[in-house]
């Protein structure tokens, strides 16, 4: 009990100083898990109302697929991104690993199954209700699942919130294509295994109270905007 | 054969159950009412002339193609305003943006509710989404206007408003094929009726002679009961 109070205290203490180097690791965390999770609702959206909605052969392959991969495990993506991304790999031209930018792909490969699969249910219970109607006016399926993703905007931003939470609570695919470089690619999370590793278990735990802390600040966020543009807008 | 739909032999089966069964009709009549007790496949018929539903058995014809629009029971309208809502189906029709608003605007004039034009269409009460509905079938300005049951859920009052924009649709030369089990509705609003009970056509006959005289047992009990 003592430890996780000095941890609190010195979590706290590590956010009054403002401290330069936790700004930016904290900074970077947020920044390559809104970007992955960003192009993750880029592709996988679309990818998932077009699995509700759609009719092409292969689309019940892709709704398992989409369905087991959303249990992705972390270090396993990190590794074939990593092999991908290495210098002998067929993306190795581009040098991207050990940059941030690894870090998203590696992070929007984890988390696009999770929200394509989180948007298909929900579009697949809109279509239910749309269906007749849509058809009776003429529309066709893309147009139907541009129409819908629209229409289910406000539910679609918890799958929205579910790939972030994934992301940016990750620690093993950002560690292997990161390298988890002070100043470069490190993050909160692996920050925290670095410091366990070390010992320095109370700055550990500080970190993980900050982590914890970012989470629940952009999901208040989020779930504050989501109310008041379902009153403006819904 | 002068009807402007033909359904031949026409079955649905679904699930070891025939819901439709070898229904074969003409329709010719301005404002045709599909009468017949709850479960009598009422609207089932109307889906498979409207193309919602494939049958199982048989055709649904149209002489010459003619455009159509559909109203529902439960009104369904999108996440957006009312304006938006009707603006939406005269964009799959490939309307320009300009056309769109103004057709959008004189439809829900049209339907008497012009100053909710701005208001989120999931908002509004159950007979201004059924009229809102009603505007934007409207707005397509269909040569065919289905409608399942469109006052089922509605107060009387809401009732009669829809009752009197279907008249006006139809008076401006619009057919209606409609489904109801409000035999007051039918003998309101249809010159023709078709009367069918479990999936088959029992009788296809002019509205007044209908009610004065139906020519099947099976009317004259439904009648009999409706009225009772």
């Amino acid at each position: 009990m003592n430890e996780i109070s000095a941890s609190l205290g010195l979590a706290g203490e590590l956010i009054a100083a403002g401290d330069a180097r936790l700004a930016a690791i904290v900074g970077l965390s947020l920044r390559v898990s809104l970007t992955a999770t960003l192009l993750s609702c880029v592709l996988g959206m679309p990818l998932g109302a077009l699995l509700s909605v759609g009719r092409f052969p292969g689309r019940r392959t892709l709704i398992v697929l989409t369905n087991g991969f959303m249990g992705l495990p972390p270090v396993v993506v990190g590794l074939i991104v990593y092999l991908l991304l290495s210098r002998a790999g067929p993306l190795g031209s581009f040098g991207l690993l050990f940059t941030p930018a690894a870090m998203i792909v590696a992070q929007t490969v984890l988390i696009t199954p999770i929200i394509a699969a989180l948007t298909r249910q929900v579009i697949e219970d809109e279509w239910r209700e749309y269906r007749e109607q849509l058809r009776s006016l003429g529309a066709r399926r893309v147009r139907v699942a541009r129409t819908l993703l629209w229409n289910a905007r406000f539910s679609l931003t918890t799958a929205a919130l579910a790939g972030f939470g994934r992301a940016i609570a990750e620690v093993g695919a950002v560690m292997i294509v990161g390298g988890n470089i002070d100043g470069v690619t490190r993050v909160m999370t692996t920050t925290i295994a670095l410091e366990t590793s070390k010992g320095d278990l109370p700055l550990a735990l500080a970190l993980g109270a900050i982590l914890i802390g970012v989470v629940l600040a952009i999901n208040t966020g989020a779930y504050l905007f989501k109310q008041w543009a379902e009153r403006r807008w819904g | 054969m002068g009807g402007w739909l033909q359904l031949e032999n026409l079955g649905l089966t679904e699930g070891g159950v025939r819901i439709v069964a070898d229904v074969t009709l003409e329709i010719g009549a301005g404002r045709t009412a599909i009468l017949g007790p709850n479960g009598a496949g009422k609207s089932t018929l109307l889906r498979l002339m409207h193309g919602l539903l494939k049958p199982s058995a048989g055709r649904v014809a149209w002489p010459q193609p003619l455009s159509q629009g559909m109203v529902f029971q439960r009104p369904v309208m999108l996440r957006s305003s009312a304006l938006a809502n009707i603006e939406y189906g005269l964009a799959l029709r490939g309307h320009a943006p300009d056309e769109r608003r103004r057709r959008a605007q004189a439809a829900l004039e049209r339907v008497g509710l012009p100053e909710l034009a701005g208001r989120q269409a999931k908002r509004l009460s159950g007979g201004e989404q059924q009229r809102v509905a009603l505007a934007r079938a409207w707005a397509l300005e269909p040569q065919v206007l289905f409608l399942d049951e469109p006052t089922a859920s509605l107060d009387p009052l809401s009732s009669r408003e829809v009752e009197r924009i279907v008249g006006e649709i139809a008076a401006a030369g619009t057919k209606i094929v409609m489904t109801t089990h409000n035999l007051g509705q039918a003998r309101r609003m249809a010159d023709e009726i078709v009367f069918i009970e479990g999936g088959r056509l029992l009788e296809q006959t002019p509205a007044a002679e209908f009610f004065r005289q139906p020519r099947t047992d099976a009317a004259r009990e439904f009648i009999r009961e409706e009225i009772g």
